[in-house]
C-alpha cells in the first residue's frame, strides 16, 4: 500500500484512496506461549486504515479479533509471542520499547471497550480520570485540564459537563457512560480510535446515538477508526471497509457494501444468512453448522471448511488470501459476486 | 383449538416500594401461539415474565392459565401447575446447575411432578437428547464441557421435559453468537411445531421477535404501549416509540437511523400522563396532563397515544 507522504489538509472532501494512512498491520501474528510450546491465536492479519476512514474488523466469539485490537494497542498478555508489523503514522511501534510506545499510543491512539464499568475508574471521579490523561499526555495545567474536560464533555452531548466532571462512572446510564469513554478517548487528539464492540452492551435506541456520535467525532475530527464487532449490519451502516475474521484468519477483506450485500467467502455469506432481517418472511434461517473451533482444535488446510457446504478436497490445503473483483478472499470455491 | 386462550393476562402491576416495574399489562397468547415483548432494559419485560409465571408475586392484575386464575392457587396448587409452564432464561451458564449431569438435569423435573417411572423419565431425557440435536453420550456430561449454543439446547431440553403447555423464554438467543443463534431459534420454532407449546417470548432484539412471534407487545416503562399482529407492528406501527424503536435497529445505512434523544427515565420517577412524552418527537400539552387510554386501531393493533386521538378527528 503506497502511503502518501505529503500532509493532507482535513477537509471531508479529499477522497479516500488519496488520504494519508494513519494504521498498518502487515502479516500480524499472535501465539500464546504455554507448557507444550506455542498456541497460534491468530495468524496473518493484514489491513490498513486511512485517516477519516472506519475500518471493521468482524467475526464471532473467538475469531481472534479483540486479541488482535490488544495486540495494536500493545496490551496484550505477557506470554503472547507477536510477528509482523504495526505502523502508526509510518512509525513501526511494534518495533518500540514498552515505554515509548506506552507514550505514542496514550498521545495518538483512544480507546474505546464495551464495558465501560471496566474500563473506567470506580472510585475516582470522572473528572480526575480525564484530567489526569489531560495532563499526562499533553501537559496541561490542572485550569487548563479540567477546562478542556468539561469541553470534552460537552462535546460528546453530556448535559450539565461541570457536574459530571465531580460524578463517579456508577452513576451514569451505560449510554453515559459509553459518552464518558468516548470524550476520553479523542481527548488528546488521536489520530486512531480503536472501538471493541462499544454499542454491543447498549439499547437499540442508545445504540444509535452513540453510533452518530462516533461517525460525528470521525468526520470532525479525520480520525481512522478501527471498529470491532460482531454485527454485521453495524458494519455495513458505519464502516467503509470491513475485514472478516474466522478461527485467527482473516477470511474476506474489502469494501463493507460489497461484503454486507454480496460476500464471497461462505462464512460471511453464512454470518448474513443466519440473522433474522427486515420483511424477509422466512419461517427458517440458515445457520451456520456446527461452532467455531477452540484455539488449538483448528483444522489443517482451510479452517472453516469443516462447517462449509462447498467444501472438498481441496480445502484440505491452506488456501491464501486472494484478490477476486471485489474483495480480497480466502477460499478455494468462493461464491460469484452477486450470489 | 386454535381459539383456545392458553394464558390470559389483565391488569398485571408490580410495584418494588417506590419503583412502578409493571404496570396495568394485559394481553392474551391462544394456544400454540408465540406473544413477543419487546423493549429496552428497564421496560419491565424481564418482571412481566416472571410474574406471569408467579416467580414473582404481583402487586394487582389477574393471571388466567389454562382457564385457572393464578392468583388464588396456594402453593401447593401452585406448585402442581408448575409442571405446564417452564422457564428458559438467556444465560445457560447460569441456568443450569454445573454439579448436574444432563441425564439428572433431564430427570429432575420429571421427578419432581410425579412424571412416569424412573425407567420412562430416562427414556423421555435421551428421546428429548435427540430432539434438541445432542448426541446420547451428552447424557453423562457436564454443562461446563459444552458450547453456550449446546447449553441453551440443554435448558430447552429440561424445559420440554414436563411437557408443558406454555414456556416463558426470557432472552434465550442473546448470550449466543448469531450463527449458534439461528441454530436455536429454527429449533425452538419446530419444537414449537411439534409439541404445540404456546410461547411468551422476550427479547431486545426486534429481528429476533419478528422472526418468532405471532402477536407482539412493546413495552415501555413497565407499560404495553402498542400491541398487535407481528405484521402490523413491523408495517404500520402507531405509536412513536415503535416507530423509533424499529428505525434505531442497524441495517438500513446510517443516514436512516433514528434519533431518539434521551434515555428511558427511571422507573422511580416515570413522567406523568404519557411516560413517554420525555422522548417523543410529536409530546404536545396534553400528553404531559392526561395518560393515553389504549385504543383499537383496527386489525387487532392496539397503542395508546393521543396522536391517535388527533389523527382519528382530522
Amino acid at each position: 500500500m503506497t502511503a502518501h507522504s505529503a500532509p493532507m489538509p482535513a477537509e471531508i472532501v479529499v477522497p479516500l484512496a488519496a488520504r494519508r494512512t494513519v494504521l498498518e498491520v502487515e502479516n500480524l501474528s499472535l501465539s500464546f506461549r504455554n507448557a507444550d510450546g506455542l498456541l497460534p491465536i491468530v495468524t496473518d492479519v493484514s489491513f490498513s486504515i486511512r485517516e477519516g476512514e472506519a475500518v471493521a474488523l468482524v467475526g464471532e466469539s473467538g475469531c481472534g479479533k479483540s486479541i488482535t485490537a490488544s495486540a495494536i494497542m500493545g496490551i496484550a498478555p505477557e506470554n503472547a509471542v507477536i510477528g509482523g508489523r504495526i505502523v502508526l503514522n509510518g512509525q513501526e511501534i511494534s518495533a518500540l520499547g514498552p515505554k515509548d510506545r506506552r507514550k505514542l499510543c496514550g498521545r495518538h491512539m483512544g480507546f474505546i471497550f464495551q464495558e465501560p464499568m471496566t474500563a473506567l475508574h470506580p472510585t475516582l471521579s470522572i473528572g480526575r480520570q480525564m484530567t489526569d490523561t489531560l495532563k499526562h499526555n499533553l501537559g496541561l495545567s490542572q485550569s487548563a485540564a479540567t477546562q478542556r474536560a468539561a469541553e470534552l464533555l460537552d462535546r460528546v452531548g453530556i448535559p450539565r459537563a461541570r457536574d459530571i466532571l465531580r460524578g463517579y462512572v456508577h452513576e451514569l446510564s451505560g449510554g453515559m457512560r459509553q459518552r464518558v469513554m468516548i470524550a476520553l478517548a479523542i481527548s488528546c487528539g488521536p489520530s486512531l480510535i480503536i472501538a471493541d464492540e462499544p454499542t454491543t452492551a447498549l439499547d437499540v435506541t442508545i445504540q444509535a446515538q452513540v453510533l452518530d456520535l462516533l461517525e460525528d467525532m470521525r468526520r470532525e475530527m479525520d480520525l481512522a477508526m478501527l471498529f470491532i464487532t460482531h454485527d454485521l449490519e453495524v458494519v455495513g451502516d458505519f464502516c467503509d471497509r470491513a475485514v472478516v475474521m474466522y478461527a485467527g484468519d482473516v477470511v474476506e477483506r474489502g469494501q463493507s457494501a460489497d461484503i454486507t450485500r454480496h460476500p464471497s467467502h461462505p462464512y460471511a455469506r453464512g454470518l448474513i444468512d443466519a440473522v433474522p432481517a427486515h420483511d424477509d418472511g422466512r419461517t427458517r434461517l440458515t445457520p451456520i453448522l456446527g461452532t467455531v473451533p477452540p484455539v488449538g482444535q483448528w483444522p489443517e488446510g482451510c479452517r472453516f471448511a469443516p462447517r462449509c457446504g462447498r467444501a472438498d478436497e481441496k480445502c484440505r490445503t491452506r488456501p491464501r488470501l486472494e484478490t477476486l473483483s471485489q474483495t480480497d478472499v480466502r477460499c478455494w470455491h468462493p461464491l460469484e459476486a452477486g450470489a | 383449538m386454535t381459539t383456545e386462550t392458553m394464558l390470559s393476562v389483565s391488569g398485571l402491576s408490580k410495584s418494588f416500594k417506590s419503583v412502578k416495574a409493571v404496570r396495568d399489562v394485559s394481553f392474551a397468547i391462544p394456544r400454540g401461539k408465540t406473544f413477543g415483548l419487546v423493549g429496552e432494559s428497564g421496560s419491565g419485560k424481564s418482571t412481566t415474565a416472571r410474574l406471569v409465571l408467579r416467580l414473582v408475586e404481583p402487586s394487582a392484575g389477574k393471571i388466567a392459565f389454562r382457564g385457572r386464575d393464578l392468583s388464588t392457587l396456594s402453593s401447593s396448587e401452585l406448585r402442581r401447575e408448575r409442571r405446564h409452564m417452564q422457564m428458559i432464561f438467556q444465560d445457560p451458564f447460569g441456568s443450569l446447575n454445573p454439579r448436574m449431569s444432563v441425564r439428572d438435569t433431564l430427570v429432575e423435573p420429571q421427578f419432581v411432578h410425579g412424571i412416569g417411572t424412573a425407567a420412562e423419565q430416562l427414556k423421555t431425557a435421551e428421546r428429548l437428547l435427540a430432539e434438541v440435536s445432542l448426541p446420547r453420550a451428552a447424557l453423562d456430561r457436564y454443562p461446563h464441557e459444552f458450547s453456550g449454543g449446546q447449553r441453551q439446547r440443554i435448558a430447552i431440553a429440561r424445559a420440554l421435559s414436563t411437557n408443558p403447555d406454555l414456556i416463558v423464554a426470557d432472552e434465550p438467543v442473546s448470550a449466543l453468537d448469531v450463527s449458534v443463534q439461528a441454530q436455536v431459534l429454527n429449533l425452538m420454532r419446530d419444537l414449537q411445531d411439534r409439541h404445540g407449546t404456546t410461547m411468551l417470548f422476550i427479547s431486545h432484539d426486534l429481528r429476533v421477535v419478528q422472526f418468532m412471534c405471532d402477536e407482539i407487545g412493546v413495552m415501555y416503562l413497565g407499560e404495553i404501549v402498542e400491541q398487535g399482529p407481528r405484521d402490523r407492528i413491523y408495517n404500520a406501527p402507531s405509536h412513536p416509540y415503535t416507530k423509533a424503536l424499529l428505525a434505531s435497529v442497524p441495517g438500513k445505512g446510517s443516514g436512516q437511523r433514528a434519533r431518539l434523544s434521551g434515555e428511558i427515565p427511571s422507573a422511580h420517577a416515570v413522567p406523568s400522563g404519557c411516560a413517554f412524552r420525555t422522548r417523543c418527537p410529536h409530546a404536545f400539552e396534553r400528553c404531559s396532563s392526561e395518560k393515553p387510554a389504549m385504543r383499537e386501531i383496527g386489525n387487532g393493533q392496539r397503542a395508546a397515544c393521543h396522536l391517535l386521538d388527533k389523527a382519528m378527528a382530522a
